[in-house]
């Protein structure tokens, strides 16, 4: 009996604390499926349903996965009409069942995430010749596949040759999470613009960590989620004598921008993949700049023109030339950065694109 | 769960799992194991874990959170879209791994055997690997290195198919042999270890999965193994001369694999209960030096277990790369060595009990897949509720607490966790 007293009062001082927290909006109130009917009726003009099937590592993986989904949060909170959902694989084995899975399921455009995909895709897209599907990181293999990639040695030359402009003891240093080509294609853009301004400026140099002649080479974390490893690899490259790090291994990376606020401004980081000013914001007073690959305005834009009717066909390759890979702002070294190095970036670019600056990687997408 | 709770006696099952005990302790981990769960301690904790499955299903479903910021107001809407949520994703984990009405209206016959055969072609290196963990088990030996063995069964296996262009059946039986073998080598050397060093099995098997996952990471970046243009870390597809032949038709997965599995089942349980081979191994499961004094060859048995539980889990590998996917990645094992160990828990280490059990962890994560695409519930939920189970029959006594059922009293339960595995 005591008990029950017991249980009742505190119930019912619980519900005094947590009836003022929430009360039902309109929409839930009235059970609302019917208000996206009735829109979705009015401006048919551009509704789409747009499905993602994502690769291992699930959807907050600091990574492609998650930009890549960014991309379809963005053009659902511009126009509301393209409804968005996503399955996650456990492995490659539900590569096949999640494509069939969402081919089933209605949805006008089927987006995969992932070069390891790219067969997968290719045999269902061929199994049902009118669904739409885009492939990220790997071609298009056929009329109803879209593919998505991105020559990110593009954007790492850019950041090679920033490094080597702004090291003052001549030494810069790449790591990677796994030896894979969409990790080295960046450590091969990053290291051949170390070399391109050595050329230019008979300067020497040197870049810790990777060598592009030497692809089975090269320092390694092994993980792409062991911040500690980072730390410790960061670590070792100061010890030789570098001033800038570039990781190229998602939250690994982490350890190197912690390692850069341990050494009291001696060593800056370029961040990878992301703007590592919005991405890890905390540590962006130690970023020089981040060679980005810009999955998410990408397939934002896929999906946009997927909506207004017109299915891209082929390939996107993203460049320097429309944005697909780039630098970064500078951010908290914007003043820092001396206005010759930039002016000379943006020729270095320019020459990129115009074909003038050949690039080398042998990971770069055909 | 609420009712079986108040009311056990309504409950046949219940009442059926009451049965007399026998007065002696029963010697070795697997006798203790095996009487401590009665096929009704399995049953309950498999519902035990749907129930809880539900209650996480429930969380994770938006609308009931958003429900349930207002739940002193409209407490019902919390209750009805909570179940809701249950309700339908069970549904799809059904339709998913038995039979979907909708795909079936469709008339194709994808349609109305696409979840059977995705529930087999799950199942199929699940029973492989779990026949391999449990016979480990059953010679005293635990193999936790199902996911080294699977891998280099898939390579080797994958070799044969993409480096050799042979006669469609040769071809295929040589990468099974192939597959089988690497399996076995890798097993072995575990078994050879602990033979002749003595080091323990857990800690060799654990260390030859580092190495086989970081050599299979190295043979992704050699040209001759990595697939042109040399753009990703995967092999060559293995060619169709050594592909497994599909079953049911090549517009569903369920590959010949399965008939593998069906077989090494066979052979599993013939083995432990009809050789002398077998005899041998149980009783140095059983107790190691008893067999020692009796003559047998301790060492040997271990050595050899290794070897067939190698080739078995290879043969889960040979599955994977042959069968379920054409070329190798650095996941062919996508968890399986390591689902394979509770798959051979709530199989109880007998051939029919990890066929059954296989065949539920396959239904459940063909399922799952289905669950995730139509609800948005994610599929992890599917390992959790194959973790509940295990977890559950690994505690016989909190499901016969939760259940009150009677019988087995504090004996068992304190006896094993006494008691570790070679105990």
């Amino acid at each position: 009996m005591r008990h029950s007293l017991k249980i009742v009062a505190a119930l019912g001082a619980a519900s005094l604390l947590i009836a003022g927290c929430g009360k039902p909006s309109s929409s839930n109130a009235t059970d609302q499926p019917t208000a996206t009917d009735s829109t979705s009726g009015t401006t048919s003009t551009a509704s789409l349903k747009a499905c993602m099937v994502l690769d291992v590592g699930g959807v907050d993986d600091h990574s492609f996965n998650q930009s890549s989904w960014a991309g379809m949060t963005a053009a659902n909170k511009a126009n509301p009409n393209v409804k968005i959902s996503y399955v996650s694989s456990a492995s490659q084995n539900d590569y096949v069942p999640n494509l069939t899975a969402e081919t089933n399921k209605g949805c006008d455009t089927v987006i995969a995430v992932g070069g390891l995909m790219g067969a997968a895709v290719a045999k269902i897209a061929k199994k049902n010749p009118d669904q739409h599907y885009a492939e990220i990181d790997s071609p298009s293999s056929g009329k109803n596949v879209y593919g998505l990639q991105y020559n990110t040695a593009q954007g790492g030359f850019l950041g090679g040759y920033l490094a080597a402009a702004m090291t003052k003891t001549g030494k810069v240093a790449t790591y990677g999470g796994l030896n894979i080509p969409p990790v080295t294609i960046y450590m091969d853009g990053f290291w051949e613009g170390v070399q391109y301004f050595n050329q230019q400026k008979g300067k020497n140099v040197q870049v810790l960590g990777w060598d592009e002649k030497n692809q089975k080479g090269g320092t390694f974390a092994q993980s792409f989620t062991d911040a500690n490893k980072g730390k410790q690899l960061t670590a070792q490259f100061q010890q030789q004598g570098a001033d800038i790090v570039f990781p190229v291994a998602g939250g690994t990376g982490i350890g190197s921008a912690a390692a850069a606020a341990a050494s009291g401004g001696q060593l800056s980081v370029i961040w990878v993949d992301t703007d590592g000013c919005e991405s890890v914001a905390q540590y962006c007073k130690y970023f020089l700049t981040s060679v980005t690959k810009n999955l998410a305005d990408s397939v934002e834009e896929y999906v946009n023109k997927a909506a207004s009717g017109q299915f891209p066909q082929g390939n996107y390759v993203g460049t320097l030339e429309n944005d697909g890979t780039g630098l970064a702002p500078f951010h908290d070294f914007d003043s820092k950065v001396p206005a010759e190095v930039k002016s000379e970036l943006d020729t270095v670019k320019q020459d990129i694109i115009s074909g003038k600056i050949k690039i080398t990687s042998p990971s770069q997408p055909q | 769960m609420s009712e079986a709770t108040r009311d056990p006696a309504a409950d046949p099952q219940a009442a059926a799992a009451t049965t007399p005990e026998e007065p002696e302790e029963p010697r070795g981990f697997w006798a203790r194991y095996a009487r401590a769960n009665s096929l009704v301690v399995t049953l309950l904790a498999f519902v035990a874990a749907m129930v809880l499955g539900g209650i996480l299903i429930a969380i994770a479903d938006t609308r009931t959170q958003d429900a349930s910021h207002y739940f002193f107001q409209y407490p019902w809407d919390t209750f009805r879209y909570g179940f809701a949520a249950i309700w339908h994703g069970y549904v799809a984990l059904f339709q998913g791994a038995i039979f979907n009405p909708h795909t079936a209206a469709k008339g194709t016959w994808a349609g109305y055997v696409g979840p059977i055969s995705e529930t087999l072609t799950n199942a199929t290196p699940l029973i492989l690997g779990g026949l391999s963990v449990g016979l480990a088990f059953r010679a005293g030996l635990f193999n936790i290195g199902g996911q080294g063995q699977v891998i280099m069964g898939a390579v080797c296996a994958g070799f044969i198919g993409f480096h050799y262009h042979l006669p469609p059946g040769l071809h295929l039986l040589l990468g099974i042999i192939a597959g089988a073998l690497g399996g076995a080598a890798w097993g072995g050397l575990a078994g050879l270890l602990k033979a002749k060093t003595g080091a323990h099995e857990v800690i060799t098997t654990i260390m030859l999965n580092y190495v086989a996952v970081s050599l299979l990471a190295y043979l992704l970046s050699v040209k001759g193994f990595q697939a042109p243009p040399y753009g990703q870390a995967i092999s060559n597809p293995v060619y169709k001369s050594a592909q497994l032949p599909p079953l049911l038709g090549s517009s569903v997965r369920v590959h010949g694999g399965l008939i593998l599995a069906v077989l090494a089942a066979a052979f599993v349980s013939w083995l432990l209960n009809r050789s002398t081979l077998g005899f041998r191994l149980k009783a140095v499961g059983a107790n190691q030096y008893a067999s020692r004094t009796a003559g047998m060859s301790v060492e040997g048995s271990y050595i050899t277990v290794m070897l067939i539980a190698g080739a078995l889990c290879g043969l889960a590998g040979v599955s994977q790369i042959l069968g379920t996917n054409s070329q190798l990645t650095g996941d062919i094992d996508a968890g399986i060595g390591f689902d394979a160990i509770t798959v051979a828990l709530l199989g109880r280490a007998n051939a029919k009990g990890i066929v059954a059990a296989g065949l539920l962890f396959g239904a459940l994560h063909a399922g799952g897949t289905q669950m995730q695409s139509a609800t948005g519930t994610p599929i992890d939920l599917v390992q959790v509720i194959q973790s509940l189970i295990v977890l559950f029959i690994a505690a016989p006594m909190l499901i016969r607490a939760i259940f009150r059922l009677k019988g087995t009293a504090a004996g068992v339960g304190g006896g094993e966790l006494a008691k570790g595995w070679n105990g």
